[in-house]
């Protein structure tokens, strides 16, 4: 149940309306919890409301760092395969 | 967005052979408490990658599935009375109450809907005036202000039919009422993720300074899960007991304070009844009395409600505490199915019950 989407901010109206993008479906959603959210953020949407800005750097750097886990490196034969 | 990094084989991989290589020497609990973990374990199929010492519980996560039935019965009530047009998430219409549900509510005429959006149910109550329309609320922190929120635009739009049956429920101190209790058996929890995209991980932090139990909040493609065991790991070999975030991309540590006001301003705690772990002081959240118009158990004067009574032979609440396993209640697979459910652990696509009878063999008759 509290599951929750990234979705892109397209456009923002004067009810604090935004369409958003959700992977090509257009959806409206409410912006009342993340006031400051701007066309362009992804947001994390959930039952009509956006919950939060994503933060899409940090999302990069927690995968960059998983990489450096000292089993993966000195295994990385064993994890071609699998790719 | 692209996510696609968060399901990539090598990096987990990576992180299954290091949960397996580590050596703790003793066996360890984990305990996720959100549906949506639920789903994603059994689904991407971890309990299989995981190292005979260490166990995967799913705890009281899915909210339909920890509402008590007194609450079902009131909506059940709510939803008979002519006036009112009820309207609910989908995943709440096929519970079971003591003596109904939603469902078969609906099939004899009452005007039940299923709504995506509680901004659905007000849009549906400034079309219907003549209608009164409640909006079942049942959730936990990740809805609430949500529901808050809807309630501030119906007072904004001056709506006077629409209101609320508040049935929502609040993590933390759930959790360390599973901490206190004998029967159940922890070592550490995986922490839902979007719950603490609100509330952040202050409110989780007595967990580890009191009863010095560890906690990750965690993401739910299969790498965030991966990554919060492997930390949890860490913790617990190393004697650590923090609360950390894996989950960094959709949590900060101090929340949405946004919703986290409006939540305050809407709201005010209440004794909430679990089901399988009873009431615990100060989980519910009930309407403040400024706000009591809003309040479908208010606007309604005395709603005649029966007395509850408890499925037969139905084990949801021992499996809501991970005291038993889904395929170690009785009537799992056999007399509970998905398409005939008994209990509510098997009604909710994020019920434990649910998720093992689809994503695994196990308990199956023929298995």
């Amino acid at each position: 149940m509290c599951l929750a989407i990234p979705a892109k901010v397209v456009t923002i109206d004067e009810f604090r309306m935004a369409e958003v993008d959700i992977m090509g479906v257009s959806r409206k959603v409410s912006l009342d919890l993340v006031p400051e959210a701007n066309p362009g953020d992804y947001v994390l949407v959930h039952a009509g409301f956006a919950l939060q800005v994503v933060d899409e750097q940090t999302a990069d750097e927690t995968l960059e760092l998983l990489k450096t886990l000292p089993f993966f490196m000195e295994e990385e034969g064993l994890v071609a395969e699998e790719a | 967005m692209d996510l696609s990094g968060f399901r990539d084989p090598e990096i987990a991989r990576g992180l299954i052979d290091a949960i397996n290589s580590a050596e703790p020497g003793r066996e360890i609990k984990l305990m996720e408490v959100c549906g949506t973990h639920t789903v994603s374990i059994a689904k991407n199929g971890l309990r299989g990658v995981m190292p005979e010492w260490l166990t995967l519980l799913s705890g009281p996560g899915c909210p339909v599935c920890v509402t008590a039935n007194h609450d079902i019965d009131t909506a059940i009530a709510i939803a008979q009375r002519p006036d009112v047009t009820l309207t609910t998430f989908g995943d709440m219409m096929k519970v079971p109450g003591s003596y109904s549900s939603l469902t078969r509510e609906k099939a004899e005429g009452r005007d039940v809907r299923i709504v995506y959006s509680p901004l659905d149910a007000l849009a549906l109550a400034a079309k219907e005036p003549e209608r009164q329309v409640v909006f079942v609320a049942v959730g936990f922190e990740t809805t609430v202000p949500l529901i808050a929120a809807a309630i501030l635009r119906a007072q904004e739009a001056g709506l006077t039919n629409f209101s609320v049956f508040s049935s929502h429920k609040t993590v933390p101190a759930a959790l360390g009422a599973l901490v206190n209790d004998p029967d159940v058996k922890v070592d550490a929890f995986i922490l839902p993720g979007h719950v603490s995209t609100i509330i952040g991980l202050e409110p989780y932090r007595f967990l580890a300074e009191e009863y010095h139990v560890p906690g990750v909040i965690a993401g739910f493609e299969p790498i965030d899960i991966l990554q919060a065991i492997w930390m949890l790991v860490q913790q617990l070999m190393e004697g650590r007991a923090e609360i950390e975030i894996g989950y960094r991309r959709g949590v900060e540590p101090q929340g949405n304070v946004t919703a986290q006001h409006m939540v305050e301003q809407v709201f005010q705690p209440c004794d909430a009844d679990w089901r399988g772990i009873g009431v615990i002081p100060g989980t519910g959240l009930e309407l403040r009395e400024e706000y009591a118009a809003f309040d479908a158990t208010k606007r309604f004067g005395t709603i005649d409600v029966p007395e509850p009574k408890e499925i037969k032979g139905c084990q949801c609440g021992d499996v809501l505490r991970g005291i038993v396993l889904p395929f170690e209640c009785k009537l799992f697979a056999r007399a509970c199915t998905p398409e005939h459910p008994v209990g509510p652990c098997m009604v909710s696509s994020e019920g434990s019950c649910a998720a093992y009878y689809r994503y695994t063999d196990y308990g199956k008759p023929d298995a």
